[in-house]
């Protein structure tokens, strides 16, 4: 009787947050989330970036701030270009284009205020605190023009078709997303402009969600265009040799979709390309409807590409500098310029395309793709090469470039599944499972990964935090762990207490989730093992900031964190990848259901 | 009874310490936001309770920031002292460590700070508990999240969340009939910080009508209980210094009436509207032609001395504004003791707090807290109440902004006003609109209403600012941006004070419609 009433105390209880929150009215609290991450965001700035002070090569606040300068005081054809007054070997511009572009803006705003930071040669290594705060800035400015407003567009199309008992969550929703403390930390902390390319990602996935395929495909090409961490060369090839062959049994040129998919070569890129893939191919004019998205595309990248069209030289010269160059992609982009023979051209540089791919992987024309040099793995990366050496030495038993073949092979085996499935039933909410799918694949396996491109897979996971949780929480958790030792050099340990701290109460709110509490408490041994769990790396953290390692292994911990990340990662790749595979019954099961109806 | 009551007693906690974590999350990133010299004045106090015996900590000039808190204040820095110096001996060093900043001592005196706060959040909890949900967590929102406390505590650097703390316990006390311990609280405040004395008055007549009543004798017994009490703790506090002979000197530091009227940027209080008054005068009998001596200091040049900076109206001494705050205070009294209820001692000590900050002498602008915290506590239970917050805390908060006036907390301090009045308005607006449809319980409407709820709430928000409220915050945005960014645009160097001026008269206007509100609400309370 006793117990009866408690509960009944407790429901009263969380009934009444529950109207509180509802008559808080959502665009209301919609605008406090917003004012609210902004304010964490002013906050975490406060604090040192990476390199603060750390002569001479400094870290990456002096290579966006030296980019700046470069690009505000060089005219466009010479930003890639090295002479006498562009270095590259100092910070030398490898970002695509949109990057240059975004310097050059925030190089004028810079300029306005405080000259002596963007001045040419001298402002080398400049450290001031107004030149700081400027620094600052700019991120926080890129960040509430493009992030908030895309994060805000995402939400209101994911909850539009729904029930406005559903709608409860909107709000912790959007604050999940918002104040997801590893992109805060890397780009308010760290120094890093990931708010745009990411932003512009989660625009283009709202706008497939709201059934806008040709401005999905304009921003996400913007996407590409901003960081070419997404991007790596390597993928081109071997995608277009798939699409290659693909043409060949159905012998239909999607000519335009070809080069629409190469594109598409980066992280969330084959999530893309097979929602977009297989909702054209359900449409009445396939055909017609993968042109358009192609042409679309081609225009973007033409119009972004546009000051080094003058020339092949120069284009190419662009393109070998960031590494950006999608081989056949370019070619086939200077045959559209140069001659209208584009069958044969097209024919002819897939061929070629296939070519290199078995040859070297290193097109005739670029003189460096510097990435390939640098071997499979740097520092310690929570992925699969770097924590399987610890026991097999991958960089001794193979070559550079049997190395890529396996690691190129190993990633397409992991996404192809929930690719294969997209393409099958493309829906919303799988292709929100296929974006988490393929980052995790290339974060996993993919060749030459960095720490921060753990906030790939981290978008993805938070879109999807109404349906999964947990897997949020987990994978927001180990995230921002195996980027611990990165945040620790930079000094950024009190921001990274704070943030975590912050987003696990923030996951926990009075009247947070509604809809998706767990129903019943979880078995006892899952709950010993997640504690257990936790508690290792509580400890890990501790022991990695006050114990010196022994001096035979002076990586021991940062191996240890890595392991530990790892783990965790691929676990959750499986279950999303099971979880998207079983998706497809459902949606399939819906669909019925829709059509009785 | 006890079984219904503890599950809420549990989620209240739970839920006060979810508002209490995200404070503590955003006061731990705004560790390295400027710091005023207080943060050196409290550095030093470590250094000095630590190295120096008992007998020269009230003497000791090594440092210009000398001790000027009361004994309990003293000893707690001297707590504190025991931790710096296993953090790190130099934080407590006398010479060595003077403006020392290096990382080890800014976090251990923020998160000092940080962790005193818990006293806050304690007191919150005594006084919100039996309160029903919605306005608990109000109350919460109001006081945790409070701007003001985390500008002035967190960013500036001092210790009023903990003291405010000792405060909230002693009404809490006071609202629960326990009297002795809420006196014995107030005591202990009272040697922590004596600028705290000003509600003495209130508490004084309060605990005399409430507690010492029921007969000649009970109540004169009770009388010399709570003497005794109160006397015991000023008895710790200052027995030590009263020992050594050192008691001439502590007082003398805790008074120091030789500061001047006004601190050097004006607190928005009455004697703003005083200054402004004499100038413009002193201007037109001028114009007149009428020969007026310059006054010898000035209070646009900052510091101001013994000399009059008046020249046409009277000189004003510490006695006149003491007598004025007693005066002003007066309906107050009058109320407190004809009817000494425990309900309104809160509102009561809050008027007392506002008309020592409108009236005293050499006010500081975060003295405001001492009546904007407490006040918090009354706020949410009506719409009238609502409105008169609204404005005020906005106000008060906004006269701080001259406190923190470095480029980089620019932002800082915007965002955390915007925040706050984003909250305030969307929760009171949820609340009220709630109770109005509460109110309105008719079945077949019920369902519109829940369906539109959003713009229910908004509607609902327009009656919490009314239209001249709405039109003076406008006017609080244009003096921002007058002083930020027109006047270097147009005046460029010259008159620098203007900014500064004109946002204490402005604020002052706000700070005198909030006193002359409480007033009329204290009169009119039957």
């Amino acid at each position: 009787m006793e117990n009866r009433r408690e509960r009944k105390a407790m429901k009263d209880e969380s009934d009444d947050a529950r109207s509180w929150l509802v008559h808080w009215g959502t665009a209301a609290s919609s605008m406090f989330i917003v004012v609210f991450a902004l304010f964490v965001r002013v906050a975490v700035s406060l604090h040192p970036y990476s390199g603060a002070g750390n002569a001479p090569k400094y870290g990456d606040y002096e290579a966006q701030r030296h980019w700046m300068e470069i690009t505000l005081n060089l005219p466009a054809r010479e930003w890639y270009h090295n002479s006498s007054t562009n270095d590259l070997s100092y910070w030398g511009l490898d970002y695509p284009p949109l990057t240059a572009y975004q310097s050059y803006a925030h190089a004028l705003f810079l300029r306005f205020f405080h000259p002596d930071s963007v001045a040419l040669f001298t402002s080398r290594g400049h450290e001031s605190s107004f030149g700081k705060l400027l620094m600052r800035w700019t991120v926080l400015s890129s960040d509430v023009l493009l992030f908030f407003p895309a994060a805000l567009y995402f939400i209101s199309v994911y909850y539009s078709g729904r029930r406005s008992g559903l709608k409860d969550g909107m709000s912790w929703h959007l604050a999940l997303i918002l104040l997801s403390p590893c992109l805060i930390l890397i780009d308010h902390g760290h120094f890093q402009y990931n708010c745009i390319s990411l932003g512009l990602t989660i625009g283009a996935v709202a706008a497939i969600l709201s059934k806008n395929e040709l401005v999905a495909c304009v921003l996400f090409s913007l996407a590409l265009n901003h960081k070419q961490v997404e991007f790596s060369p390597w993928y081109c090839y071997a995608l277009a040799s798939i699409l290659f062959i693909s043409c060949i049994v159905t012998l239909i040129m999607y000519w335009m979709g070809l080069c629409f998919f190469l594109q598409m070569s980066a992280y969330f890129a084959p999530a893309f390309f097979s929602h977009l893939l297989g909702k054209c191919l359900r449409c009445r004019n396939p055909l017609l409807e993968v042109s358009k998205l192609g042409l679309v595309v081609l225009g973007t990248f033409t119009l972004i590409w546009w000051p080094y069209l003058y020339s092949v030289d120069a284009f190419l010269g662009v393109n070998a500098r960031v590494e950006f160059l999608l081989f056949p992609l370019s070619s086939y982009l200077l045959s559209l310029l140069i001659n209208n023979n584009t069958w044969s051209m097209l024919l002819l540089l897939l061929i070629r395309g296939v070519l290199t791919l078995a040859t070297d992987g290193r097109p005739i024309v670029f003189s460096r793709l510097a990435p390939f040099e640098r071997g499979i793995y740097e520092d310690y990366v929570a992925n699969f090469w770097c924590t399987t050496s610890v026991l097999i030495k991958w960089k001794k038993l193979f070559t550079t470039k049997s190395l890529k073949l396996i690691s190129f092979s190993a990633t397409v085996s992991t996404f192809l599944p929930s690719m294969v499935q997209q393409i099958r039933a493309p829906s919303d909410q799988g292709f929100l499972y296929a974006l988490l799918n393929s980052s995790f694949a290339f974060y996993l396996f993919s060749f030459q990964v960095h720490e921060k491109s753990i906030l790939l897979p981290l978008l993805p996971a938070s879109l999807l935090a109404m349906e999964e949780p947990l897997v949020y929480r987990w994978l927001t958790y180990f995230a921002l762990f195996s980027m611990y030792p990165l945040l620790c050099r930079d000094h950024l340990i009190l921001p990274y207490v704070a943030l975590s701290t912050l987003s696990i109460i923030l996951y926990y709110s009075p009247a947070g989730r509604q809809g998706t509490r767990e129903r019943s408490s979880p078995p006892l041994w899952k709950v010993l093992v997640i504690s257990l769990i936790i508690l290792c790396s509580i400890v890990l953290h501790i022991v990695y900031l006050t114990f010196q390692p022994p001096e035979r292994y002076p990586f021991l911990f940062e191996a240890v964190i890595m392991l530990l990340c790892f783990s965790q990662f691929a676990l959750l790749t499986i279950y999303t990848n099971m979880k998207q595979w079983t998706l497809l019954d459902c949606s399939a099961g819906m669909e019925k259901e829709k059509k009785l109806l | 009874m006890r079984t219904v009551r503890n599950p809420n007693v549990l989620t209240a906690m739970k839920e006060l310490a979810w508002f209490a974590g995200i404070a503590t999350c955003i006061k731990l990133l705004l560790i390295p936001s400027y710091r005023s010299t207080d943060f050196e004045v409290h550095r030093n106090w470590l250094a000095l309770t630590h190295s120096l015996p008992l007998s020269q900590w009230y003497s000791d000039e090594t440092s210009p920031w000398t001790l000027d808190y009361p004994p309990l204040f003293a000893f707690f820095e001297r707590f504190l002292s025991i931790f710096a110096n296993l953090v790190d001996p130099k934080i407590v060093n006398l010479h060595e460590g003077l403006n020392y900043s290096a990382d080890t001592v800014i976090y251990f005196q923020r998160i000092s700070v940080i962790v005193s706060d818990l006293c806050l959040f304690y007191g919150v909890y005594r006084l919100s508990r039996n309160l029903d949900s919605a306005k608990r967590r109000m109350i919460w929102i109001l006081i945790v999240w409070s701007p003001a406390l985390i500008i002035v505590d967190h960013v500036h650097f001092q210790y009023n969340g903990f003291l405010l703390g000792f405060l909230l316990i002693s009404l809490s006390c006071l609202e629960e009939g326990k009297d002795l311990m809420g006196g014995v609280v107030f005591a202990v405040l009272l040697c922590f910080k004596h600028l705290f004395a000003v509600a003495a008055p209130v508490y004084f007549v309060y605990l005399l009508r409430h507690y010492c009543r029921g007969g000649f004798f009970r109540g004169f017994g009770r009388f010399l209980m709570m003497g005794a009490a109160v006397g015991m703790v000023f008895l710790m506090a200052f027995g030590p210094f009263l020992y050594y002979g050192q008691i001439e000197q502590v007082i003398r530091r805790l008074f120091p009436f030789g500061r001047g009227l006004c601190h050097a940027y004006w607190a928005p209080n009455f004697w703003v509207f005083y200054i402004i008054l004499d100038k413009g005068l002193a201007f037109l009998l001028a114009k007149l032609g009428i020969n007026i001596q310059a006054p010898a200091a000035s209070f646009t040049g900052g510091l101001v001395g013994n000399s009059s900076p008046f020249a046409v109206l009277p000189q004003v001494t510490p006695l006149i504004t003491f007598m004025m705050v007693l005066l002003a205070m007066f309906p107050c009294l009058v109320k407190a003791w004809r009817e000494p209820r425990p309900g309104m001692i809160t509102r009561w000590v809050a008027y007392a707090y506002t008309c020592g900050f409108f009236f005293g002498w050499h006010v500081h602008e975060k003295a405001s807290l001492h009546f904007l915290i407490p006040l918090a506590i009354v706020a949410v239970h009506n719409l009238e109440d609502v409105r008169h917050y609204f404005l005020l805390s906005i106000v008060s908060c906004y006269s701080l902004f001259p406190l923190l006036f470095e480029a980089k907390d620019y932002p800082i301090k915007v965002l955390l006003l915007l925040l706050h009045s984003l909250v305030m308005w969307l929760g009171f607006s949820a609340h009220f609109s709630k109770i109005a449809s509460v109110k309105a319980v008719k079945p077949r409407q019920r369902r519109d209403k829940m369906g539109s709820g959003g713009s229910a709430a908004a509607k609902e928000g327009g009656l919490i600012v009314g239209w001249v409220g709405k039109r003076y915050l406008l006017g609080l945005l244009v003096v921002e941006i007058w002083g930020q960014f027109l006047h270097p645009y147009l005046l460029g160097d010259r008159l620098p004070f203007l900014p500064l001026m004109l946002v204490s008269v402005y604020c002052a206007l706000g700070i005198m419609y909030s006193w002359i509100w409480q007033l009329g609400w204290i009169i009119r309370c039957p």
